[in-house]
């Protein structure tokens, strides 16, 4: 279509280019489409996050903002600029030296920034490093490292650490993952599709209830030039429901008549790309009937509330419970109670990728390359809705722009793959941000009431905690989060007399789903609440009332559970004491010295967390093979997104097997090619896979010895096709040409499986949920204006509990990152349907949000996991939330019951607390 | 005049994007029909979502004379284009430090670099960060279009929540400030949820000139995301005329000089609460005021 297509010449990275373009085109469309230079990232087309930040004549600028035409004649500079003959900048070097990318989608936006900043100021301050960038949003990091990675880029280029045979875990290696993602050239799920594709775009409910009826669907094709087609319900030649927990199975791919969410899909229309480009979406066929929608449990479980699914009376979805001892007895015995009622509100992810993928037809079978957290997971879906068998799918997850439990859901898959098979045409799609944010899930919103009671001497004889949970309009990962909630809801602590109870209610919201914690930050904001507060009224110190109940070994959970070992709470909680009073004393000196304008507070809270799913099946499958060239090849399909799977799992196998670790070539999540590592979630891929990997290690290696005639003591190293074999008397090397090779083209291989040990839980929830438990707790220090409620954090001393930290910069990265989270849960995140579905509206914490954090790295080895390790992923963000609200209690006295703690809402309960309120 | 000839096709949309680089191409063509004025283009593409582009684009990005600050016997002027990084780099006077402030806090570093004054002006979002600033230094717009050239205080300019006397013929073409209104120090603050990138749950401007007696000779105090258009706060001006300048001065400000203001309840904050930290912000701005004096 030449229609409005102007002729423009401008430079980019130094290269003349000429090129036809609509004029008021966005320059990130002009870079990404028409130049092909995809390092530049779009997360939200509004300036809100940054992420596609290029320079215009030195200036720095989003790209989604800028018309095409404004860059005639003009020398624009984008993050494939800043490697020059292949040689990495010092910047980009410093960014994989701190650890500064872990997903790497908003990497070139914050490169880019920091480039111009670096020019004009080589040794800057944190300070000025956070305003230079500010204008980038991360998920993934917190920030602090990328702020590192700035300031010691004048510094001389350090060598990358290369640990020998044995030495990978405990080493703070670069992420082996890590080069394309500072260079611009790592495959995002929106940068790749073939030459050609069409494109779908969803028609989506625009109600939170409403039936719908399209209207002429074939003139609609007919009379829109480039349309190929429309897709419906009716067009799904399987099963039109899909579901992450298969029994549960209830979202469809198409709404029927109904559409029982704003953001729920109706139909779909597949296009020429520069067509649908252009579409304007009102101008399909469809007239919607907006029905009277239910938007809280409250509403949804009243009696003649109409029902979203039948079966699920009252609409209740499913109910978790566990109990053990006799609370009343524990009550009747405290001598202190606290109690209260907490409210939180969706979460939303706000991964900077949108959701993005393209699927191809390959005769009778599909493929789908999109960006999900569980491969193997999205193929048994797809099968079912394309009415296939699971080998005629494959899902080939590209690199995937952080995900936090959201992209463990089905999402953009459907659309594409029911295209590209009804068209017999590759089909792509990207989401817009507003659809990313309307139409996928969300942490669930809680409503929670706790009580603690406790003895003179601080033992606490009995808690009680009961939520409800919006779990939206479909199951989605509901069921898990009624379960783990009342698994977790003690905390780490040992409570004899216990009983929790979580109730998922389907609501007219977006699906609730997994989101870091599966349910487990929102309980322990409430508890860790009524902790202080019964600490308080037995006059104890929060720190030592938590010391005085922490679960030992040898004691039972509150399902029953026994261990023996690596029970890590009480060494995290020590290794806090100083910097508890250290705190505490600086607060109390701030006080003293400031009048009562500003009121510094501290807060403590603990956090324990269940690796893996609960009471299921959970296995992990990994192959390591050697070919007969001497490479050693890991095929490990744990999806990596950010937290550094790819490289964590390969020092693992690297010391199981005896090899370095950068002498193993990677093949990552593909499920024609990776066995089934299962889903990255629950905080198991470095437990579970990496034990796999452990296994399949040590496997290999027998295997190789074995082949030499050794003992297992002895070892082995590899020199191109010779593989040489020490043992104690004898060197013994071994020709690998001369080996038979397996259709895999290996001369030695390895596959081991992983499933953690648990048993199921009884109708008191008492039963082993998890072989493997983490453990942390986390001090915040802030400050509170106390005029306008404004919370400042100072800093946050987290430690946790990791078993064996494989990789301490990682290990940094998760906690600095999950921290990240907890504040913006905390302070200001907070997910209206309807009305924040953009990243202006809906705020997540920015470079000046995220205060120092001090990492204490807590070894506690566990007996079942790799080399002593365990999870740590979702570990991270439970404890700063409550923590916040702890510190601001002790601040202020007034204690925050409503999330998030926005100004207002602190300034009210500071007013409640002074009694000041009419 | 770039890309103009080049639109031209047959068809109902005869021209559906100018980028003149003139002004009177640019009036004329404005004089002629309806566009859509796009420069910095920092409130266009957000607005435009994923919609296509239908309307007539006026890209005014290449009027160059538009950008800049200069001044004359009588006015300190900024040109429509002028971006915010512009002013917070400028060496405008110390009457200005509280839009130099408030240009530091428009959207991100990249924003600042592209989004305009005019822009700003123009799109009348009751959270606008430039408002209240050139509020306090009695700013005026200087509308211009084929017919001629109108002035109109800012107060009068912006009518509404998105809403301006601007007439669709018209270029916002400059910002001036009378030099009888530059005089003194001023000071601004914006209250969010975050450190950066937000949008204002409320916000203050404060312009305070001294005599040699160390009392407030004149005032400008404006309230931004207070009520539909930030607005000048004229009771507490005349509350605080000769008044001493010390630390007293921020306590003569009570609850009574912000109740012409109508916040609303949304999600960054509830009407009460904006009304209750405005008149903080409005204290504390006056103390760093008087701090300065």
């Amino acid at each position: 279509m030449s229609r409005g297509l102007i002729d423009l010449d401008f430079t980019v990275n130094g290269k003349a280019v000429s090129l036809k373009a609509p004029p008021a085109e966005r320059l990130s469309e002009v870079l990404r489409n028409r130049l092909g230079l995809k390092g530049t990232k779009v997360g939200c087309d509004a300036g809100d996050c940054g992420a596609c930040s290029v320079r215009i004549d030195g200036i720095l600028t989003c790209a989604c903002m800028v018309a095409a035409a404004q860059t005639g004649g003009r020398n624009v500079t984008t993050v494939e600029a800043l490697a020059e003959n292949g040689q990495l900048s010092r910047l980009q070097d410093a960014f994989l030296e701190f650890g500064a990318a872990q997903c790497g989608i908003c990497t070139p936006g914050m490169l880019v920034s920091a480039a111009t900043l670096l020019e004009q100021s080589p040794a800057p301050s944190r300070e000025e490093v956070e305003d230079a960038l500010s204008g980038v949003l991360c998920r993934c990091t917190g920030y602090r490292k990328i702020v590192d990675a700035v300031m010691h880029a004048a510094e001389p280029r350090s060598t990358a650490e290369t640990p020998s045979a044995g030495d990978a875990i405990g080493a703070p290696i670069r992420r082996l993952d890590g080069e394309p993602k500072v260079t611009g050239r790592d495959v995002f799920a929106a940068d790749d599709a073939p030459d050609g594709a069409l494109v779908v775009r969803v028609i989506r409910s625009p109600h939170h209830h409403a039936g719908f009826t399209f209207g002429d669907l074939e003139a609609f094709v007919a009379e829109t030039p480039g349309i190929v087609g429309v897709l419906t319900a009716k067009d799904i030649p399987g099963e039109n429901r899909f579901g992450v927990i298969p029994p549960f199975a209830d979202q469809p791919a198409f709404a029927e008549d109904a559409c029982r969410f704003r953001g729920e899909a109706a139909a779909a229309i597949v296009g020429d790309a520069e067509v649908m480009t252009g579409l304007d979406l009102s101008t399909f066929p469809i007239e919607w009937h907006e029905r009277p929608a239910l938007l809280t449990p409250n509403a949804a479980q009243k009696e003649d509330a109409a029902r979203l699914h039948e079966g699920r009376d009252n609409n209740i979805l499913i109910k978790g419970r566990v109990a053990r001892g006799d609370i009343a007895q524990g009550f009747a015995d405290a001598d202190a109670v606290a109690e209260g009622q907490f409210e939180t509100p969706f979460v939303e992810h706000a991964y900077i990728e949108p959701e993005a993928g393209f699927a191809r037809r390959v005769g009778d079978r599909i493929e789908i390359h999109a960006c999900t957290q569980a491969p193997h997971m999205d193929r048994e879906a797809m099968a079912v809705v394309l009415g296939l068998a699971g080998d005629q799918v494959r899902i080939v997850p590209t690199a995937c722009g952080g995900g936090f439990g959201s992209k463990l859901d089905i999402s953009l898959q459907p659309y594409v793959a029911l295209a590209a098979w009804k068209f017999g045409r590759p089909v792509r799609i990207t989401y817009t941000r507003p659809e990313s944010m309307m139409s996928t899930t969300k942490r669930h919103p809680s409503e929670i009431t706790c009580r603690v009671g406790a003895a003179s001497d601080g033992r606490i004889t009995a808690f009680e905690l009961r939520g409800t949970f919006n779990t939206g309009a479909y199951a989605s990962w509901g069921p898990t989060v009624a379960n783990r909630v009342p698994v977790h809801g003690s905390g780490p602590y040992f409570i004899p007399n216990y009983e929790a109870e979580a109730t998922a209610v389907h609501t007219n919201c977006a699906p609730s789903g997994a989101f870091r914690g599966f349910g487990v930050p929102q309980g322990a904001i409430a508890q860790e609440a009524v902790f202080d507060d019964v600490a308080d009224r037995l006059g104890i110190d929060p720190l030592e009332f938590r010391l005085r109940n922490v679960l030992t070994n040898g004691q039972p959970t509150v399902t029953g559970q026994v261990f023996e070992k690596s029970v890590g709470i009480g060494a995290c909680l020590e290794a806090l004491r100083p910097h508890w009073s250290r705190a505490g004393k600086e607060a109390e000196e701030y006080n003293a010295a400031n009048g009562s304008g500003w009121r510094a507070g501290i807060g403590i809270a603990s956090c324990w967390y269940g690796c893996g799913n609960t009471s299921l099946p959970n296995p992990s499958t990994i192959k390591v093979g050697i070919t007969p060239d001497g490479g050693v090849r890991l095929h490990q399909g744990a999806a990596d997104i950010g937290q550094g799977a790819n490289t964590v799992i390969t020092q693992i196998c690297a010391d199981a097997l005896g090899v370095p670790v950068h002498d193993i070539e990677i093949l990552s999540a593909d499920t024609d090619i990776t066995p089934d590592c299962g889903k990255t979630s629950a905080s198991r891929q470095t437990f579970v896979t990496g034990k796999a990997a452990m296994l399949a290690g040590y496997d290999l290696k027998r295997r190789i010895l074995r082949h030499a005639n050794v003992s297992e003591h002895a070892s082995f190293s590899i020199g191109g096709s010779t593989l040489s074999v020490d043992d104690a008397d004898a060197t013994r090397t071994i020709d690998l040409r001369q080996l038979p090779v397996d259709p895999d083209g290996y001369v030695f291989v390895a596959l081991e499986t992983y499933d953690p040990p648990t048993r199921p839980l009884d109708e008191n929830g008492q039963g082993i949920p998890y072989a493997v438990f983490g453990y942390g707790a986390q001090i915040v220090e802030l400050r509170v204006d106390m005029a306008l409620g404004k919370v400042h954090l100072v800093k946050i001393t987290a430690a946790h509990d990791v078993g064996r930290a494989i990789n301490p910069v990682l290990v940094e990265g998760q906690i600095e990152g999950g921290c990240a989270q907890g504040i913006g849960m905390a302070l200001m995140e907070e997910y209206v349907p309807g009305r924040t579905e953009n990243l202006h509206d809906y705020l997540i914490p920015t470079f000046g949000d995220v205060p120092e954090i001090q990492s204490l790295i807590v070894e506690v080895e566990d007996e079942h996991g790799p080399f002593g390790a365990k999870g740590l992923g979702e570990h991270v963000l439970i404890p700063t939330a409550p923590a916040i609200l702890n510190a601001i209690r002790h601040a202020t006295g007034a204690r925050i019951r409503r999330l998030p703690a926005t100004p207002d809402r602190v300034r009210q309960a500071i007013r409640e607390a002074q009694g000041t309120n009419v | 005049m770039l890309a103009y000839e080049q639109l031209d096709f047959a068809g109902d949309c005869v021209m559906n994007y100018a980028r003149p680089d003139g002004m009177e191409d640019a009036l004329n063509l404005l004089a002629d029909r309806s566009w859509v004025v796009l420069a910095g283009g920092t409130d266009f593409y957000p607005a435009q979502g994923d919609r296509p582009l239908t309307q007539p684009i006026m890209d005014i990005s290449a009027l160059e004379q538009l950008r800049g600050i200069r001044e004359d016997d009588e006015y300190w002027h900024i040109g429509g284009l002028t971006t915010w990084a512009d002013i917070a780099a400028s060496a405008l006077p110390p009457a200005f430090d509280a839009l130099k402030l408030a240009a530091r806090e428009v959207g991100s570093v990249q924003i600042q670099n592209a989004g305009t004054v005019a822009g700003n002006l123009c799109n009348a979002s009751p959270a606008a960060d430039g408002v209240p600033p050139l509020l306090v230094v009695d700013a005026e717009v200087e509308l211009r279009s084929a017919s001629g050239v109108r002035t109109l205080p800012l107060s009068e300019f912006i009518t509404g929540n998105r809403k301006t006397a601007r007439r669709r013929d018209e270029l916002l073409v400059s910002v001036r400030a009378p030099k009888a209104s530059c005089a003194g120090q001023s000071h601004f603050l914006k209250l969010g949820s975050r450190r950066y990138l937000v949008i204002s749950i409320a916000m203050a401007a404060v312009r305070l000139q001294a005599t040699d007696a160390a009392t407030v000779a004149s005032s400008g105090i404006a309230a931004g995301a207070c009520s539909e258009v930030a607005t000048r706060l004229p009771a507490l001006e005349a509350d605080i005329a000769g008044a001493a300048l010390d630390a007293s001065l921020p306590g003569r400000i009570g609850p009574v000089h912000f109740k012409d203001l109508s916040p609303i309840n949304d999600i960054r904050g509830t009407a009460d609460y904006r009304l209750e930290a405005v008149e903080e912000l409005v204290r504390r701005a006056i103390g760093c005021c008087v701090e300065k004096l």
